[in-house]
């Protein structure tokens, strides 16, 4: 066992916090009070290869490891939730997937400009009916030739206003016996007609985050746009919740060791009854908590990231890590908040941002009371990996990055 | 062209350093690239970009020295040389110049030069002119813009008076200003290479020189005096007579 | 002790710090000063009536523009044949640079930007700040001469005599044109503003800054508009002073949300982070988030006029009172003392 990150590793950490330092910090409280996403943020994300971190050389990508994906988001989300919702939807959902169930040609043609950043992509699952009953979902594509017919709605799709493809699960086998097996998934390019699209206002966090919604209305997208079969929707999305829930988590430590650090130099700064309140007990017991809390959501999701690399499934690790992490982030921003005292209550200081910010993520991408059935659904033996017929591989450095 | 960097590495510019029983401590700061030098690497590359070429970056230190070297190698120098031998410890700014000059003569065809215009550390800002005259070249330093044609090397120096406009035949030594423009971060690409990168070390031998002997000695480092937070409210008859008393106050600390 | 002290200048402007510098090398012995130029003699006047014993004047078109290396070597000749025991410039970038050639020529090393000199038997030891300042660093130098360049300020300007006069001696550049490998192309004026973050000096507003009662705003304006009338009338009391000390503006969060300033000004913990030698805040309260992007500064000095304002609880300085009146007072002293 070695718990040891690499000097690759290392450097990575090093390159995204240089980044959020240098450009993401000074203005994220701006974006964030006027609900705007910062302009510049999804470009320089792609310029500097982080949307494409963990996609193989050949593909466009960087050729990195999961663990560095995981670090990456880690980063990205202690300096702002957008910026990883970012990586979660356009990494997660879309290119891992395409990466795992994607033929060659789909990859050659969505794959490479994703992962090189000039193209963004997203992940188009909830409906306003639905968000964890996958299968229940009502958005529809009828085959017609050579060509599926999208017609419904989704909703509270992140980047789906700003992005350029999607990975889109829908309806197609409405009278298939299984609930799972009624599903299929494309790729779809958002620019094509038929499809109407726009942002979500008003929410508590990620105020810097572009949600939206998207309309399909007669799109015709081609079958060479299905991934994988017909019918094999529900498994194709679940590979991507796996993947999204990864950077959901490592994003969510980030969180936890952003709340931490704001908390850290609050409290030797500010003194109450004669000394800096770091010295108070109370004050320590929220520190200590979530200094343990960062240590745990970054083992969990750490230990995630390397089966990824060892090509293990990792549904039940990932899933640990999810619901520990985002729970774990929201009660830090909280005690952060305790400790900053009415500063924390108002937008001088970060830490109600990142209280709004946790919020979210304890609901989208598999909310904790699904993350508590997996579980469950493991530990009484109710639940086993089967095989999928598309697994992804383990991470081999030298086809990654050749 | 052939285009070499003397970068170093320092505590990082937000550690709280404090002397302990003469040592000078910075917590668990960590050891960073001398963020001067960042610019050096950044000119450097650009140049290289522009005009073709290798970029080599040099430094001089203990094994420890390579993280420095690391973050220049992960922006995109080709490749580096570390200097570390026992006898190089606590070297003065002549000394270090020597050991770069005779790194710079061994590596041999260098064209320019690239420094950052001082380290954080020791604040001297004499290495790049030092190197450049014991190299015999020119010295342009506190560069903030560098263009190059044919053989002639021009720059824009950032001087207290604004731009002093100077430009000389290569070979030559640049040190850079911040005016240069932000260096870049590394690439993952970068990241991988410098993570394998295997950096040879050359010791005094190999450079062909005797230890210098530092001619500069400090015998104590201190911490400054503890500041007197008692607040001195300075009164006068006058707006004028205050802004008196305070300008006076204010010059004897010695902070303009 | 026999020093020789570089008078650095700009086009025959001398800098202030030269002066410093001579007047400090007097206090040790004797002392020379070395003027490099063309059409620069009447600095060599000036030298004598700050307390030069004797000047060194290299007038030549050669030495009309600072070059590094012709600067450096006709130092270093000079210095080679007479021995002073000591070489003393101001920290300019050109006294920085002729000061780190020299030790090269001369085989001897440079203890730079130094804030106080003191003798040890025969031998200069110097104290200077290392680290931006978190560190003082004692150093010496075993050989001779011993080369300082001393911090702008940090000592004080020699009394001048007016008509003072002594031996003058013009001497020849070591360089000709053809071995000056460097050549002046001219000179560009930079931008200006001094950025936050490189500031060592800073003076900042908040939003007392824009109470002035004494103003009558112009007419037709609403009520925001005319509070940021006010305020940019505060404001420019502020830059006229930063423009004096040669400092960067700042303001605190207060003022750049009432929108008196941009957000790239702001100091504080949600804007920038400073640690400036002098921080003078201007009807600025002192919240704690202003405090903690700020209290690190060396020296702050405070104007405001409540008593009670946290801003006083950090600050070496404080005065209560009206900004209004007190800050162009301290702009007119300070351009006074400064010379400008």
């Amino acid at each position: 066992m070695d718990f040891s990150l690499t000097e690759e590793h290392l450097m990575t950490e090093r390159m995204v916090q240089n980044f959020t330092q240098k450009e993401i910090l000074p203005v994220i409280k701006e974006y964030d009070r006027k609900q705007e996403p910062i302009p510049f943020a999804l470009q320089r994300l792609g310029e500097l290869g982080i949307l494409g971190i963990c996609i193989p050389v050949r593909y466009g990508g960087q050729g990195m490891d999961f663990i560095s994906l995981g670090l990456a988001c880690e980063g990205l989300e202690a300096a702002d939730t957008s910026l990883r919702v970012a990586m979660s939807v356009h990494v997660g959902l879309c290119a891992l997937t395409l990466l795992q169930w994607g033929s060659e040609e789909q990859k050659q043609k969505y794959l490479v400009p994703l992962a090189s950043g000039q193209k963004l992509g997203c992940g188009v699952f909830t409906e306003p009916g639905m968000g964890s009953d996958v299968a229940s979902m009502s958005t529809s594509a009828k085959r017609d030739g050579d060509f599926y017919i999208l017609n419904g709605e989704k909703m509270w799709i992140s980047l789906a206003s700003k992005a350029d493809y999607a990975m889109v699960t829908v309806r197609t086998n409405p009278g298939a016996a299984r609930p799972s097996n009624r599903l299929s998934t494309f790729i779809v390019d958002l620019n094509m007609p038929g499809i109407t699209r726009g942002d979500i206002h008003g929410k508590l966090g990620v105020r810097a985050g572009s949600t939206g919604w998207i309309n399909f209305q007669d799109a015709r997208v081609p079958v060479e746009n299905r991934i994988g079969e017909e019918g094999e929707g529900f498994k194709i999305t679940m590979s991507a919740f796996d993947h999204g829930r990864y950077t959901v988590a490592s994003g969510a430590a980030g969180i936890v060791r952003a709340a931490l650090e704001a908390s850290v130099r609050y409290a030797k700064e500010r003194t109450s009854f004669g000394k800096p309140i770091a010295e108070h007990q109370l004050i320590q017991e929220k520190i200590a908590r979530m200094s343990q809390d960062y240590e745990i959501a970054r083992l969990l999701y750490l230990r995630a990231g390397w089966l990824k690399n060892q090509g293990v499934r990792n549904t039940l690790e990932t899933s640990f890590a999810k619901k520990f992490a985002t729970e774990a982030s929201f009660r830090a921003a909280d005690d952060a908040i305790q400790i900053h005292g009415a500063y924390g209550y108002s937008d001088e200081y970060d830490v109600e941002r990142y209280l709004r910010n946790a919020r979210g993520a304890i609901i989208y991408e598999g909310s904790s009371e699904i993350q508590t059935l997996i579980q469950a659904g493991y530990a009484l033996g109710e639940r086993q990996e089967k095989p999928l017929r598309c697994e992804m591989p383990a991470y081999d450095p030298d086809y990654w990055q050749s | 062209m052939k285009i070499v960097a003397c970068i170093k590495q320092v505590p990082d510019s937000a550690a709280k350093v404090v002397v302990e029983n003469g040592r000078v401590f910075w917590g668990d700061a960590p050891l960073v690239i001398n963020p001067w030098d960042e610019f050096a690497v950044e000119a450097a590359l650009q140049l290289k970009e522009k005009h073709g070429g290798t970029l080599t970056v040099i430094s001089v230190g203990g094994e420890n020295e390579k993280e420095a070297i690391k973050h220049a190698l992960a922006m995109g120098a080709d490749d580096a040389i570390l200097i570390a031998d026992p006898a190089l410890s606590g070297l003065d700014t002549q000394s270090i110049a020597q050991v770069l000059a005779s790194a710079i003569q061994k590596i041999g065809g260098v064209d320019v030069a690239f420094f950052g215009r001082q380290a954080i550390d020791s604040d001297s800002g004499l290495t790049p002119a030092q190197t450049a005259r014991l190299l015999n070249w020119p010295a342009l330093t506190l560069a903030a813009v560098i263009s190059v044609e044919a053989d002639t090397i021009k720059v824009d120096r950032a001087i207290e008076e604004g731009r002093q406009v100077v430009s000389a035949k290569m070979p030559a030594v640049v040190s850079l200003v911040k005016d240069y423009g932000e260096p870049r971060y590394p690439s993952f690409m970068g990241i991988r290479k410098a993570a394998r990168a295997e950096v040879p070390v050359w010791s005094l031998a190999n450079l062909g020189i005797s230890a210098p002997t530092s001619v500069i000695a400090w015998p104590e480092i201190t911490n400054p005096p503890s500041r007197n937070v008692v607040c001195e409210i300075i009164t006068g008859s006058s707006p004028e007579e205050i802004a008196a008393t305070l300008a006076d106050k204010i010059l004897a600390e010695k902070v303009l | 002790m026999k020093t020789w002290v570089y008078i650095d200048h700009f086009k025959g402007q001398a800098m202030p710090a030269s002066w410093e510098a001579l007047g400090a090398g007097k206090n040790l012995g004797t002392v020379t000063a070395v003027i490099f130029g063309q059409n620069v003699e009447a600095l060599a006047k000036e030298a004598f009536e700050n307390g030069a014993d004797e000047v060194l004047l290299a007038d030549d078109v050669t030495l009309a523009d600072y070059r590094a290396e012709a600067f450096s070597s006709s130092l270093s000749k000079l210095a080679a044949a007479a021995s002073p025991d000591a070489i003393f410039l101001p920290t300019t970038t050109r006294g920085r640079e002729i000061a780190a050639m020299a030790a090269i020529d001369l085989k001897t090393g440079v203890m730079v930007d130094v804030t106080a000199i003191e003798v040890q038997g025969d031998s200069i030891v110097v104290t200077r700040p290392i680290y931006a300042g978190k560190l003082l660093s004692k150093e010496t130098c075993s050989t001779r001469p011993q080369i300082v360049t001393l911090r702008g300020r940090a000592f004080p300007k020699p009394a001048t005599q007016a008509g003072r006069t002594s031996t003058l001696t013009k001497v020849s550049p070591a360089m000709s044109e053809a071995d000056i490998k460097s050549k002046v192309e001219g000179y560009t004026t930079a931008e200006a503003g001094v950025s936050l973050i490189d500031a060592s000096v800073i003076v900042s507003g908040g939003r007392g800054v824009s109470n002035n009662p004494a103003l009558t705003p112009p007419g037709g304006l609403d009520e925001k508009q005319t509070e940021i009338w006010r305020a940019q009338q505060g404001f420019a009391l502020v830059k006229e002073l930063a423009s004096v000390l040669g400092a960067a503006v700042g303001a605190s969060r207060a003022a750049v949300d009432a929108g008196y300033v941009t957000y790239s000004h702001q100091v504080g913990q949600t804007g920038k982070v400073v640690s400036p030698d002098l921080y003078i805040a201007n009807g600025i309260s002192g919240a704690i988030q202003h405090l903690a992007g700020m209290r690190t500064s060396k020296v702050i000095v405070a104007v405001n006029k409540d008593t009670d304002a946290p801003i006083f609880k950090v600050a070496r300085y404080g005065v209560v009172g009206d900004l209004f009146q007190i800050l162009p007072a301290l702009t007119a002293a300070f351009k006074q003392r400064l010379g400008k």
